[in-house]
């Protein structure tokens, strides 16, 4: 049932990319998301195709588990390239009607729908390849600097890698609850509406408590091992460029100079 | 028979990176009135195949019948299924949730159908079975202790009047008394209701004084399947496996080794005794 939901989508291969740090994926996501805005031309598009098929390549991760992420996208995309096909102005190609698709309305429709795609399967690649504690570590190095402005940016990477942490073993715990009260003979299928939501109560009181227990458990084994908050700790594992993250950054400073370039070059095409 | 399991695999995670195949091929059959152990190592797939008993899992291939009808059968009704099969769940008192004792144990009875009066009648009774009296019928099932509290949930799922009985590991994190006191109550349903128990266990002790049969299961396969006797002869393989026998078989099996002439199928303290004083006698 339940068990069958891959959460925080990491997928536990090994590959250059598992690797890396997750800074360098952070940034990297943060590059690539940013070129896809500034690109305009459909050389620059290639070239942000070749860069997200090697990460794909790299990655060693099924391509089913990268697109699965689109289905969440499908209606947005639909109704994005739709209104961007019928509502751009210029030269008509075919009319229907007061709706027609005009030669500029197909390629910015067609851009458009490419935009959105890489932007959810790379942002899936970072997910895919780094676990939500690597990723949580990055950002609190990452976000450093905020300490500063008394941001308490440990604290909120805490909470984050808390919370991740504990959406399997919730998710874990519901299917347990469901499990039992089904043995009791709840029906958490049928019904109207509210009888439904009525339904749910012998599974969500059972599952607060259970949420609340844990939590205070939790809080206890922390407090017993001297958790006292971000202040002078260190880590275990501390993260640390190796020379592969050097390689990386040097292959998005080259790839972020190529589309750039192409946008001075041919300023406009469309 | 009650429960018969014919070839009976299952995975989770089919697909995925995660794929895991938790029963493989695993054929039982467990007849009317029958007091059976299961047990095996943490992850060895007792969980998984208990939930099959009553439906909650479906076999990703093989049959599984109940009272000779095929469960996986089109249109069978699974809710009647799962008030014929109760199943207690590791640490059921987590699944408590009412405002009193009284009403959380009319829950089953109430899903099953049965009015208020025949509700109350069955929780009345089952609360009876397991020990709890009326003192405790209005009183929040959070305020009680842990022992206390997972009678409760077994007289809940006792109250829907089920004909065979799964319970998974129903005395974890007990003291002695609260085991002993739970495992002779559910002696006792075996005996006088006549109700077929599947108890899943780790202790080896409880296991060789209260079932007649044992069902070893060890990576998703049911290795052995018979009399507590038979199956702690095996006590080495059962070392193997990450199980052991209980302490008096290694008693039995070191004083045979030694050269006593003593019966090595014993498995119980009390017939330990009673060979001992005979070999004495002689």
């Amino acid at each position: 049932m339940l068990k069958d939901i891959t959460l925080g989508q990491y997928y536990p291969v090994d590959s250059i990319l598992h690797k890396l740090d997750p800074r360098t994926k952070l940034f990297g996501t943060m590059v690539f998301i940013i070129s896809l805005f500034i690109a305009n031309d459909i050389w620059a598009y290639v070239i942000a195709t070749v860069f997200l098929a090697s990460a794909i390549k790299l990655s060693n991760v099924p391509l089913k588990f990268m697109v699965r992420g689109l289905k969440a996208i499908v209606f947005l995309l639909l109704i994005s390239v739709s209104f961007n096909l019928f509502l751009t102005p210029g030269t008509a190609v075919v009319s229907l009607g007061f709706l027609k698709i005009t030669k500029e309305g197909m390629i910015v429709a067609g851009f458009m729908g490419i935009r959105l795609i890489y932007l959810v399967v790379g942002s899936s690649i970072m997910t895919l390849t780094t676990t939500p504690n690597q990723l949580t570590d990055g950002l609190e190095k990452s976000l450093d600097f905020l300490n500063r402005f008394h941001v308490p940016v440990h604290e909120v990477s805490m909470m984050m890698s808390i919370a991740l942490r504990f959406i399997p073993i919730l998710v874990e715990e519901t299917d347990k609850i469901m499990k039992a009260q089904m043995a009791r003979g709840a029906d958490f299928e049928t019904g109207n509406l509210i009888q439904k939501a009525k339904n749910m109560i012998p599974l969500l009181v059972p599952l607060f408590i259970s949420a609340f227990r844990r939590a205070t458990d939790l809080a206890m084994a922390m407090e017993a091992r001297c958790y006292r908050g971000g202040e002078g700790r260190t880590k275990m594992k501390p993260l640390k460029y190796g020379n592969q993250d050097r390689v990386t950054y040097l292959v998005y400073v080259l790839y972020l100079a190529a589309i750039i370039g192409l946008r001075i070059l041919r300023v406009q095409i469309f | 028979m009650a429960i018969k399991a014919e070839h009976i695999n299952y995975v989770y995670g089919k697909g995925t990176a995660f794929e895991q195949h938790a029963l493989k091929d695993v054929n039982l059959e467990i007849e009317a009135g029958e007091f059976v152990g299961l047990i095996g190592h943490t992850g060895s797939g007792k969980s998984t195949l208990i939930q099959h008993l009553n439906g909650l899992l479906r076999a990703t291939d093989g049959k599984l019948y109940y009272n000779g009808r095929n469960i996986y059968e089109e249109g069978y009704d699974m809710r009647a299924l799962r008030s014929h099969v109760g199943l207690v769940f590791q640490y059921p008192e987590h699944q408590l949730f009412e405002i009193d004792v009284f009403t959380d144990v009319c829950f089953g009875p109430k899903n099953q159908g049965l009015n208020k009066e025949e509700a109350a009648k069955r929780a009345k009774e089952a609360l009876t079975m397991v020990g709890l009296d009326e003192s405790y019928y209005k009183r929040s099932p959070f305020e009680l202790s842990g022992g206390q509290k997972r009678r409760v949930a077994i007289a809940g799922v006792l109250a829907m009047n089920p004909d065979v009985l799964i319970l998974d590991e129903p005395t974890a994190g007990l003291d002695p008394k609260g085991r002993d006191e739970i495992l002779d109550q559910i002696k006792r349903l075996h005996e006088e209701r006549n109700m077929t128990i599947i108890l899943v266990s780790h202790s080896m002790e409880d296991v060789a004084r209260y079932v007649d049969r044992i069902l070893v299961m060890n990576h998703g396969e049911k290795v052995f399947d018979d009399t507590p006797k038979e199956v702690f002869q095996h006590y080495k393989e059962l070392e193997a496996m990450g199980l052991a026998a209980p302490e008096i078989t290694y008693v039995v099996q070191t004083l045979k080794s030694h050269g006593v002439p003593i019966d090595t199928s014993i498995t119980t303290i009390e017939e330990a005794r009673d060979e001992i004083i005979r070999l004495l006698g002689k």
